[in-house]
């Protein structure tokens, strides 16, 4: 198993209230797998893609990646791991808009400390995926959303991740960008890469194999087992 | 992250926020800036000063009538009562020391000089023969005060360039006759031009004989004597036959005072030092402020990038990397201030030294090492909360903005 949380909890502090985003979630993901995670705005899908991308900590149960214990690694070592394993696609891109295309797409590889020359080539064949070689010394503001997109697809696996997490990565985008997005991340999972998406928008909601439907932060229903709980 | 990539990160990050940078280099250079230049200035004082005193001659010791009892007493003491006047006599006396070589008793004063009705007030100062050898003096032409100066009030005078100038003009004035006070004196020297020296402008003075001096003063006593030891190392010697010798002739009791050129010479300096140092670190405190402006703006800067942060996380950037970025970029920013900032000095030192051209102003080392590093500490010290505050950033709050 890829992805194992147990008994998982995130709540937060809001005034008085205590907002409980995740409410004892327990979840299995394999490799390879493709998911979608819908669900009304405050169900909790965002704070469970955040918990297994590393970037947040659960309050209470316990997360298994790869059978490994992550939930009490340090946050050096968390970074690692997001660094190594883990690739993220946000809805409002997140370029840097002072770097152009190649050099947003060469950042991660930067950061690691890759040599320069793998790092060309690697980025050069990131490029000629995501069909955005002519795009290559264009910085964001020239871009188009769809373009904008793919650049940070490209960022997210030129580390060669085994999981990609995606919120709402078309939600800027119009039905035609949006597609070619969708349609180069399942090339992606074709590939091998575990896939997992919130997203609002049911019809593509429909297109992963494993459907997860979110509600007052519990699993409301998963395909997987079709168990309404 | 390698070395050469975060160098080329920081230069895009600055050279993307161009008004940012600029101001914050402006800042920085205008701090090194006024260090260079005003511890230029104070080097240059000091220099000047010193300068003054070595074209005095190095072997010199001055002896004053009156004696300061206590060491940084009030003015009253150094200037008050002096019981018994320094005398012609008393300046030969001195000859008796085998220690010293010259002696040059010294009248000065000032008095009208008048020539073929031209008329203007000079700085009259009486000597002896000796003196020439006491104090660095060039004579351009004719000669300088006959052996007998000491002893008859020959009636013979040397002449500064800028009074021969006024009162002669182009004409010859060797062997021509000139008024002062009411004393008539043959031009017999013309003294070269050197401007100033021991805080005297030898280009205004007339130079005549001691006893001339005395009459045309109408005083027997001398203003002060000046003494030149053998060598540098019987001064202090020297400075005690001084002190025994007139001790003696003064009914024993020691009513002078002896200071050395090295002892005026290193106060001036110690001075001198103190005001360039001072003035130094006045300069420092607007570095300081630099440092406040570039803590700031680095501040605002790790707001403004919340979300680059936060995908820096994302990417799995561990919270040192991210601290070593931002403190990098404060960093690079004070040593490139630093850098603009010598040069801007060295520029504004340089101005300075055309319109001043007497004195040279130089730059002390100490002064250009000391800016440098305490603009890239500023860089560190300041640069450390901002780039703390960065890696601290929660990433999810940071990406969403939550």
């Amino acid at each position: 198993m890829q992805i194992t949380l147990k008994a998982v909890s995130r709540f937060y502090q809001v005034g008085e209230q205590t907002v409980h985003a995740l409410d004892n979630v327990d979840l299995e993901i394999n490799a390879g797998d493709y998911i979608s995670i819908m669900g009304p705005s405050g169900s909790g899908k965002s704070s469970l893609l955040n918990i297994v991308g590393l970037l947040d900590r659960p309050n209470s149960g316990n997360y298994f990646f790869e059978d490994k214990n992550v939930t009490s690694l340090s946050e050096k070592q968390q970074a690692e791991v997001r660094q190594q394993k883990v690739g993220f696609v946000f809805q409002s891109f997140h370029l840097i808009p002072r770097l152009t295309a190649y050099q947003n797409i060469e950042l991660p590889m930067l950061l690691s400390g890759i040599h320069p020359g793998e790092r060309k080539q690697r980025v050069q064949a990131a490029l000629a995926n995501t069909d955005l070689e002519d795009r290559a010394n264009h910085r964001p503001e020239q871009l188009s959303g769809g373009q904008r997109q793919r650049v940070a697809i490209a960022r997210s696996t030129i580390m060669q991740p085994q999981i990609l997490l995606a919120d709402e990565p078309t939600g800027n985008l119009d039905r035609k960008s949006g597609n070619d997005v969708i349609e180069l991340l399942e090339r992606l999972n074709n590939n091998g890469i575990t896939l997992i998406i919130v997203t609002h928008d049911p019809n593509l909601g429909k297109r992963a194999r494993r459907k997860i439907r979110m509600e007052d932060g519990k699993v409301f229903t998963d395909s997987l087992n079709s168990v309404k709980t | 992250m390698r070395s050469t990539d975060v160098i080329n990160f920081t230069w895009r990050s600055l050279a993307f926020a161009r008004v940012r940078t600029a101001l914050m280099l402006l800042a920085m250079s205008i701090g090194v800036a006024s260090v260079i230049v005003l511890s230029a200035l104070g080097e240059g004082a000091r220099m000047y000063v010193v300068d003054q005193f070595s074209s005095l001659g190095t072997n010199m010791l001055i002896v004053l009538p009156g004696r300061t009892e206590t060491v940084g007493g009030s003015p009253a003491n150094f200037l008050g009562e002096t019981p018994r006047d320094l005398t012609i006599d008393d300046a030969n006396a001195l000859y008796r020391s085998p220690h010293i070589k010259h002696v040059a008793p010294v009248v000065v004063g000032a008095a009208p000089v008048s020539h073929n009705g031209l008329e203007r007030e000079a700085v009259v100062f009486g000597s002896s023969y000796e003196a020439q050898f006491v104090i660095e003096t060039n004579v351009s032409r004719g000669k300088y005060l006959p052996k007998t100066s000491n002893r008859s009030a020959t009636p013979v005078c040397i002449i500064g360039a800028t009074i021969k100038q006024e009162l002669f003009k182009n004409k010859n004035a060797l062997g021509e006759w000139l008024r002062i006070g009411d004393r008539r004196f043959r031009v017999i020297g013309i003294l070269s031009n050197q401007g100033m020296s021991g805080g005297m402008d030898v280009d205004e003075t007339v130079v005549i004989p001691v006893v001339s001096a005395q009459a045309v003063f109408n005083s027997p006593s001398l203003f002060r004597i000046l003494v030149s030891a053998s060598n540098r190392d019987v001064l202090d010697k020297a400075k005690q036959d001084i002190l025994r010798i007139i001790k003696q002739r003064h009914q024993n009791e020691e009513d002078i005072t002896v200071i050395s050129q090295d002892a005026i010479l290193s106060t001036f300096d110690r001075i001198l030092k103190t005001l360039t140092l001072s003035v130094a670190g006045i300069a420092a405190i607007s570095l300081a402020v630099a440092g406040v402006l570039i803590m700031n703006v680095m501040l605002i800067a790790v707001s403004q990038r919340t979300t680059e942060i936060g995908l820096f996380k994302a990417l799995g950037s561990p919270p040192k990397q991210i601290q070593m970025i931002f403190l990098f970029e404060a960093i690079f920013l004070s040593l490139l201030g630093a850098i603009l900032g010598l040069i801007l000095g060295y520029v504004g030192t340089y101005f300075i030294s055309g319109l001043f051209e007497e004195i040279q102003f130089s730059t002390p080392w100490w002064a250009n090492l000391s800016a440098v590093i305490v603009a890239s500490l500023t860089g560190i010290v300041f640069g450390i909360l901002p780039a703390k505050r960065a890696a601290k950033l929660d990433p999810v709050i940071a990406l969403y903005g939550r």
